[in-house]
């Protein structure tokens, strides 16, 4: 699963990323690394691109970045 | 490579007194302005770094008797920059930039809410070994979502950086920042604290081998991650060949085959995961209102419905709300101009005053309350965090064009001025975007445009409903959709040729909505307010002066004698309201005869030729070629032209253009015309401020050379298109 693949509401926590893409790197240092966990807070108009929240700072991307960080759940309510 | 063997030292750097110089750093919407509005009151100027157009705000900033300079530095999240605005914030730090002494302190303006990502800045800052601060800010907001920050454990884990807790909404704890400042200023550092001790050892090797170089740890340290072209060069200065082999040689040591900026973000956001279970304390925050509103607004239809409606609310208001302040102040200049032509005696004197300073300066101020308005809604957009939403909401759509949501905040500026719009670019990464950004953003209807559109519309569209709209506003909404017609439509044409390029990336932190600030909102209206005012008040000024001369020079001797011979010969055979009303007639044909035959006059008919296949008679001919340094300066002269070919009445310019005429009767400003042009308004780029601005942003004059071309055919051939076809 990617940050990509997530729904309104969903928590997760990052465990690996494919940093080859500047991009991505821009985006590891706002706060998108390994082990962060985040909650996804929905898709702007036509689906893309996606809001994030990363330890209470709003982040936008696009799909096309998100699909680099590979994410598991985290369960409902844990605080991150 | 040999070095010189004696150091030259630049004059100005003998001096013993110089300027202590304070900058406030930190991410963006952290809240900065606002301390920088705190902390200098009014007593602040916007300036530019040379070369580059980045905006330099400087403010100053009392203590004890001591006056210092507050720099406030454009918004960044790390050392390493991603744009033009970025690369200017890491330039003055590590004093590269002339003109801008290296800051004596650096303050950090860190969010507590948001401490993880702002203690990514806070170590690479505290690395640097200046004299340095933390501002605290938005502690408020902490509080009221459940976060304790432990400042003791934050000033121990920073190295001894002293930390300042303030809410600079409020001013709260803005005393103690200030004399905390004074204090820190005389603060001692050398504790050469690293949070990557790996990457420091790294740096050290190579300072050594540099021998006596000026290179600061930090600048190779960026050299091994970033490539920072500046300090490479300068490992290469110092260490000749072997700089690039020994380079790659650390770079692979401390990162394998891993990108270097990810390692970094990896280490530092080690540290900062280690570190923060220290530094604060979360309980579950409580819902907010804030929160749940993104939340909403996240859902396609209402984030549609709300951004059409408030840009129709903006349309509705700029007309709406200021039609009592606009005739105010028409009443109050046509009175003006009215009760001075009767005090005065008729003559050069009079012509002056009424026809030229009080018609010209006056036209143009009537729009001050339209413009106010406009500015207050794109002000209030801004600093309640709305307008970096619009970015993302409008992401997708703008991709049609080839750009990103990036692109939007500048254009949406543009509805109020080209030149702050092309500036606001500077946040864009990619060089290709960026300038097709700054070639679209002039098409946006900007502020000036707005007095032009206004007038003709008021004149010649009526003033009827149309289903629940009223049709001079919606006029008014489809002149506004041709600009963003013309701007995107440009930029797709360019992204398409000139500078296609690989997709823009969209990254983007979106601040929380919260309610602005009153005093901020008021600094900034007020400063727009007083640009305005200074531009009607010369430049304007200026044009009116020099238009009304044009027209009123030189006087022919013998249609004033006409004028007296045709006025006995009425006053021997009629009397009484007959005589008046052929008197005034005889004087309006005078003063219509004086000025066909002006300097202005005849220039005007010289060019007629080239507008009259758009319709357009020598007057609008003239007003069109003034308006070209900028485009508000049309009404003005129009205003001048049309007050010296009439009689002081107390009747509106619009009257007098309906009642215009052909020399053949035939009336001038027909439909067509009108409406072409319009056109020629919405896409011409009368602007010398934009060209200046646009030289400025892309290093070159190829680019305002280009986009002033393009527009002003685009223009005239828009124009010419919907006159012959309406009147064919």
């Amino acid at each position: 699963m990617t940050l990509a693949d997530l729904k309104r509401g969903d928590r997760v926590r990052i465990y690996a990323i494919e940093a080859a893409e500047h991009s991505v790197q821009r985006l590891m240092v706002m706060g998108l690394v390994e082990g962060a966990e985040l909650e996804c807070l929905g898709a702007s108009l036509g689906g893309d691109p996606l809001e994030f929240l990363v330890q209470g700072s709003a982040l936008s991307l696009r799909r096309a970045d998100a699909r680099h960080f590979r994410v598991t759940s985290t369960p409902a309510g844990d605080p991150n | 490579m040999a070095r010189p063997a004696t150091i030259t030292v630049p004059v100005e750097s003998l001096t013993v007194s110089r300027q202590v110089t304070i900058a406030l750093v930190g991410n963006p919407n952290t809240g900065k302005s606002t301390v920088f509005n705190r902390l200098t009151g009014l007593r602040q100027k916007t300036a530019n770094y040379p070369g580059v157009t980045v905006e330099k705000r400087v403010g100053k900033l009392t203590l004890k008797g001591s006056i210092f300079d507050l720099i406030d530095l454009p918004g960044i999240y790390s050392l390493s920059p991603n744009s033009t605005d970025e690369r200017i914030a890491v330039d003055v730090l590590l004093g590269r930039v002339p003109g801008t002494p290296q800051p004596d302190l650096i303050v950090a303006v860190v969010d507590a809410t948001r401490l993880y990502q702002g203690l990514y800045l806070l170590q690479q800052l505290a690395e640097l070994d200046r004299p340095m601060l933390v501002a605290l800010t938005m502690t408020d907001d902490a509080i009221s979502k459940n976060i304790r920050i432990d400042i003791g454990a934050l000033q121990e884990k920073l190295g001894g950086i002293p930390v300042c807790e303030i809410v600079a909404t409020t001013g709260k704890g803005i005393g103690n920042l200030n004399s905390m400042i004074g204090e820190a200023l005389s603060q001692k550092r050398s504790t050469d604290h690293s949070f990557w001790p790996e990457l420091r050892q790294s740096a050290r090797v190579i300072k050594e081998e540099a021998g006596d170089s000026p290179l600061t740890l930090v600048e190779i340290e960026r050299a091994i991650i970033d490539e920072d072209p500046v300090a490479v060069r300068a490992i290469q200065g110092a260490l000749g060949t072997a700089a690039d082999s020994q380079l790659l040689a650390h770079r692979s040591a401390l990162c394998g085959d891993d990108p270097p900026l990810a390692v970094e973000a990896r280490a530092r956001y080690g540290w900062i995961r280690s570190s923060l279970g220290e530094l604060e304390t979360k309980a579950p925050a409580p819902i907010r209102w804030g929160t749940k509103l993104i939340e909403w607004l996240n859902r396609p239809f209402p984030a549609t419905v709300l951004f059409y409606g408030l840009m129709a609310t903006i349309f509705q208001a700029v007309f709406a709300w200021a039609t009592p302040l606009m005739d105010l102040i028409d009443a109050a200049t046509s009175g003006l101009g009215v009760w001075l032509q009767s005090t005065l005696p008729p003559g050069i004197l009079s012509s002056f005053l009424a026809d030229g300073v009080i018609a010209g300066v006056g036209s143009v101020i009537i729009f001050l309350p339209q413009i106010l308005i406009l500015f207050l809604f794109i002000i209030l957009m801004e600093d309640t965090g709305y307008l970096a939403r619009t970015a993302f909401l409008m992401d997708r759509a703008m991709r049609a064009a080839g750009l990103s949501g990036q692109s939007v905040i500048p254009l949406i500026s543009g509805f109020a001025c080209a030149v702050p719009g092309i500036m606001a670019t500077r946040v864009i990464p990619d060089r290709r975007d960026r300038i097709a950004t700054i070639i679209a953003a002039p098409f946006m209807t900007c502020s000036a445009r707005l007095p032009v559109y206004a007038l003709l519309i008021a004149a010649f569209v009526p003033d009827s409903s149309v289903g629940f709209a009223n049709l001079q506003g919606l006029v008014l909404f489809g002149l506004y959709m041709l600009g963003i017609l013309g701007g995107v439509g440009t930029a797709l044409l360019l992204k398409r040729s000139a500078l296609r390029g690989p997709k823009p990336t969209f990254i983007l932190a979106l601040p929380e909505f919260h309610l602005p600030s009153l005093r901020t909102v008021l600094i900034k209206l007020l400063d727009r307010a007083r640009v305005f005012l200074r531009r009607a008040g010369t430049v304007i000024f200026a044009v009116a002066v020099v238009v009304w001369a044009l027209a009123y020079f030189p006087r022919s001797d013998s249609i004033e004698a006409q004028r007296l011979d045709a006025q006995s010969q009425a006053g021997t055979i009629l009397e009484g309201d007959a005589l008046a009303a052929e008197s005034a007639s005889i004087d309006n044909a005078a003063a219509a005869a004086q000025l066909a035959q002006s300097w202005l006059g005849r220039a005007g008919q010289w060019v007629e030729p080239v507008f009259e296949p758009l319709g357009w008679d020598w007057r609008i001919s003239a007003a069109v070629i003034a308006g070209f340094p900028a485009r508000e300066v049309v009404v003005a002269v129009l205003g001048t032209i049309y007050a010296v070919g009439a009689e002081a009445d107390e009747s509106s310019l619009a009257d007098r253009l309906t009642s215009a005429t052909w020399p053949d009767g035939r009336t001038v400003f027909t439909l067509p015309m009108v409406l072409g042009l319009l056109v020629f308004y919405a896409w011409c780029l009368q602007c010398a401020a934009t060209l200046a601005v646009i030289k400025r942003e892309t290093n070159t004059w190829r680019w305002p050379i280009f986009a002033w071309s393009y527009m002003t055919i685009l223009g005239y051939l828009s124009a010419l298109l919907i006159f012959q076809l309406g009147s064919g």
